[in-house]
């Protein structure tokens, strides 16, 4: 009769430490593994967490030197009877939705044609690829040039179709245009990230189902509804979980692209909440600020794992 | 045997780096400046001071969109990067009152530097807090000023003259008030030049910093906006931020981006505005003065091809936005003598000289009162009116706190359009007041 793995783990074990483990339960092995994780945990991610917590029923300033003092609910109710956090949570929404809803759609569908078997596959794969390797800040940077009414690539693009002069418009310096400038960009960048996530949930998908719904001379059509939107489904979600969170932090882009104008209208609650915190260092305020979206984003986040899980057990 | 000789030997190797790491330090300085052809200059003239005290200099130059907040990190962490720091004229009332700059008073004192040496309005602005007060904090290092720089050969083409009289009657020249600067950009402004499309005025718009508060300060001042009651400016800002001659500044300078600038021109500072210029978009540039000896040299607009005045006048008075910084030792520096010494060496008279010559901007005022200095570049004349004409926006301790909403509220009305530039001001004045109420100044 061979021997077990356990056996063989137990005789592969150096005496002196089988000694030392001899006298432990299952438990205390199971803590002894965990544990040092736990304790990372704790000092990295709890810990700054409750005390940011703390923090945010003060008003500390991490730049200055006089004590923090307790003020209750006072940065809570500043924050969420200010205007201007409603307006870039409004900014934030719409930079949300609709990247989502563009690298969703694109992204599928360019995985779907990706995925049909063709010449120059691979080399298209990887052109499309591309964008999301380069640097947020440096696709940000370039951007506002392809932007410049004068001199960018995008106007002319805009121009040569549409007939309206490339220099009569401005992409990040129009109200109504700039918060469509950074959807563009982010879409540009991420699109790919999505794609990839799909061409995964569609080749999961097995030939042989769309082989017996052949035989059941079912149309592609209903091939496409049926079959393949269902199964690639829990991959869908898990692209927009991946981008909604992304998303919902989206920072350097922004910044290098609009600075968060004009006036506000780029501006997202991150770089709102990094205004706050490291350039008018208003820590207590920042703090109740970054618990409010930590709550949001989770709060959202644990909803939509749910649903996620639903959709997966189905 | 041989582990023990290998112990003995790593530890002599790292006993001998700990050794030639200390020795290295006591002589050497690190000074942190913005990234700009003045820091290349101040490479060079210091490398006398490390010939004459064979002291080590090392700089770290951050470039302007991000020197604000790294050296403003730099100092609120209590980092150890910079001995000495060019830091900006806004931030000495936090860097003094967080204990991050030493107080040179005594050592000023000790080593004869006096600041009466200085231009009056640099020793308030980059050495001075409180301010109109005598405790310094820095040595005025660098004289800066937004002004402006004008195609002279364009405005010198006989037909454009001719136009421009025909159409506003007066001469086309160097305007005598901003409403005049405002017909000179609107006249330029789309017009067909040598086959060219070319626009009115580069001005300050940027959001992300402190850009469009820099360049609209400039048309604010003159038509009348005040930090408030210059006797309590903290308690009573209602009435002088909001001014109906602040308010008119404020239309103004909306008027003038929105008739007057190139498109596109919804995000610029300092740098887009040298590039519209020197690429020949525009006929007029707000810039602070430190680019003019870039522009003078430049291949496409230098020489007799520019000229440059200070910020005209306004119906209140003319005054112009304040740039430029004094030198400060970092309260942390481990090497205290040597940037004591440094300033000593930098306050001479003929280093201050030395260092304008090279491409800096002395404060002293033996080097720009020199009776040759306002005719040896073709912008020192300019410079010096500028200079005597400054306002600095506030330098309190919450300056980025006082600085965002500035650049939040002007940026919505001048570019974004929202609201009118009485709203605009009055939600300032709000939000000003709710600073000064945190930091118990009212």
């Amino acid at each position: 009769m061979s021997a077990s793995p356990i056996d063989r783990a137990a005789q592969a074990t150096p005496k002196g430490l089988a000694r030392r483990i001899r006298g432990l339960s299952d438990r205390a092995i199971a803590w002894l593994f965990v544990g040092p994780s736990i304790v990372l945990l704790l000092a990295v991610n709890i810990f700054p967490l409750i005390w940011t917590i703390n923090l945010s029923f003060t008003n500390f300033k991490a730049n200055r030197l006089r004590e923090a003092k307790f003020i209750g609910l006072r940065n809570y109710e500043r924050i969420l009877t200010d205007t201007d956090t409603w307006n870039s949570m409004q900014a934030t929404a719409h930079f949300l939705f609709w990247t989502i809803f563009f690298q969703v759609l694109i992204g599928f569908t360019l995985a779907y044609l990706i995925n049909k078997k063709f010449k120059g596959n691979d080399m298209w794969t990887t052109i499309i690829v591309l964008p999301m390797m380069l640097s947020p800040a440096v696709v940000g940077n370039f951007w506002t040039f392809l932007y410049q009414p004068q001199i960018g690539l995008f106007n002319y693009v805009i121009e040569f179709f549409t007939g309206v002069d490339s220099s009569s418009f401005s992409m990040i310096g129009d109200v109504n245009l700039a918060p469509w400038s950074i959807v563009i960009v982010d879409t540009w960048m991420w699109t790919p990230f999505v794609m990839l996530i799909c061409l995964a949930g569609l080749r999961s998908i097995p030939d042989s189902i769309y082989e017996a719904a052949e035989c059941d001379r079912a149309s592609k059509w209903r091939q496409f509804w049926t079959l393949t939107i269902p199964m690639a489904l829990p991959f869908l979600m898990l692209a927009v979980l991946f981008r909604g969170i992304e998303n919902f932090k989206m920072f350097d882009l922004v910044v290098q692209l609009t600075g968060g104008g004009p006036g506000s209208l780029t501006t997202l609650t991150s770089i709102d909440l990094k205004r706050e915190a490291f350039e008018k260092w208003r820590t207590g305020y920042a703090s109740a600020y970054a618990v409010i979206l930590f709550v949001t984003v989770f709060g959202l986040a644990s909803i939509y794992v749910k649903a996620l899980n639903k959709v997966k057990e189905r | 045997m041989k582990a023990s000789k290998l112990l003995m030997a790593t530890a002599l190797t790292a006993a001998t780096m700990v050794a030639a790491s200390g020795a290295s330090a006591a002589g050497s300085l690190t000074l942190c400046w913005a990234a700009w052809d003045p820091a290349n200059a101040l490479v060079e003239l210091s490398k006398s001071f490390e010939a004459e005290t064979g002291t080590d200099m090392s700089f770290e130059f951050v470039p302007w969109p991000n020197f604000a907040d790294r050296m403003l990190n730099e100092l609120n962490s209590n980092g150890t990067l910079c001995d000495l720091l060019i830091g900006d004229s806004q931030w000495i009332g936090g860097a003094a009152e967080n204990g991050n700059y030493v107080k040179l008073n005594d050592f000023f004192a000790k080593e004869g530097i006096s600041m009466d040496d200085f231009i009056p309005a640099t020793v308030t602005g980059y050495a001075e807090w409180p301010k109109g007060t005598p405790n310094y904090w820095a040595l005025p290092a660098y004289a800066d000023v937004v002004g402006w720089t004008y195609r002279r050969d364009w405005f010198e083409r006989p037909e454009l003259q001719a136009e421009f009289k025909g159409k506003y009657g007066y001469d086309l020249g160097v305007p005598a008030d901003l409403a005049q600067l405002k017909d000179i950009a609107q006249f330029f402004q789309g017009r067909e030049i040598d086959g060219k499309t070319v626009y009115g005025a580069a001005i300050y718009t940027e959001r992300g910093s402190e850009g469009i508060t820099m360049g609209v300060t400039n048309a604010l001042y003159n038509y009348g906006f005040e930090y408030g009651n210059p006797k309590n400016p903290y308690a009573e800002l209602d009435g002088y931020v909001n001014s109906d001659g602040a308010v008119a500044g404020l239309e103004y300078y909306k008027e003038l981006y929105d008739t007057a600038t190139p498109p596109g021109s919804s995000n610029w500072y300092m740098g887009e505005d040298i590039d519209a210029y020197k690429s020949g978009q525009v006929a007029l540039q707000m810039n602070f003065a430190f680019i003019w000896p870039g522009v003078n040299a430049d291949p496409n607009v230098g020489g007799d091809r520019t000229g440059y005045f200070a910020n005209p006048k306004g119906p209140a008075g003319q005054f112009a936005q304040l740039g430029g910084q004094g030198i400060s030792v970092v309260a942390n520096t481990d090497n205290m003598e040597g940037a004591l010494a440094y300033i000593k060496w930098f306050a001479q008279p003929e280093v201050q000289a030395q260092w304008t010559a090279m491409g800096g901007a002395s404060a002293m005022r033996s080097v720009v009162e020199a009776p040759d200095f306002a005719g040896k570049q073709p912008y020192n004349q300019a410079f010096l009116d500028s200079m005597a004409i400054v306002k600095d926006f506030w330098a309190e301790p919450s300056y980025a706190s006082l600085l965002l909403p500035m650049q939040s509220r002007i940026h919505n009305y001048v570019v974004a359009g929202q609201g009118t530039a009485k709203e605009a001001l009055d939600g300032l004045v709000a939000d000003w007041t709710e600073v000064f109420e945190d930091e118990g100044l009212r």
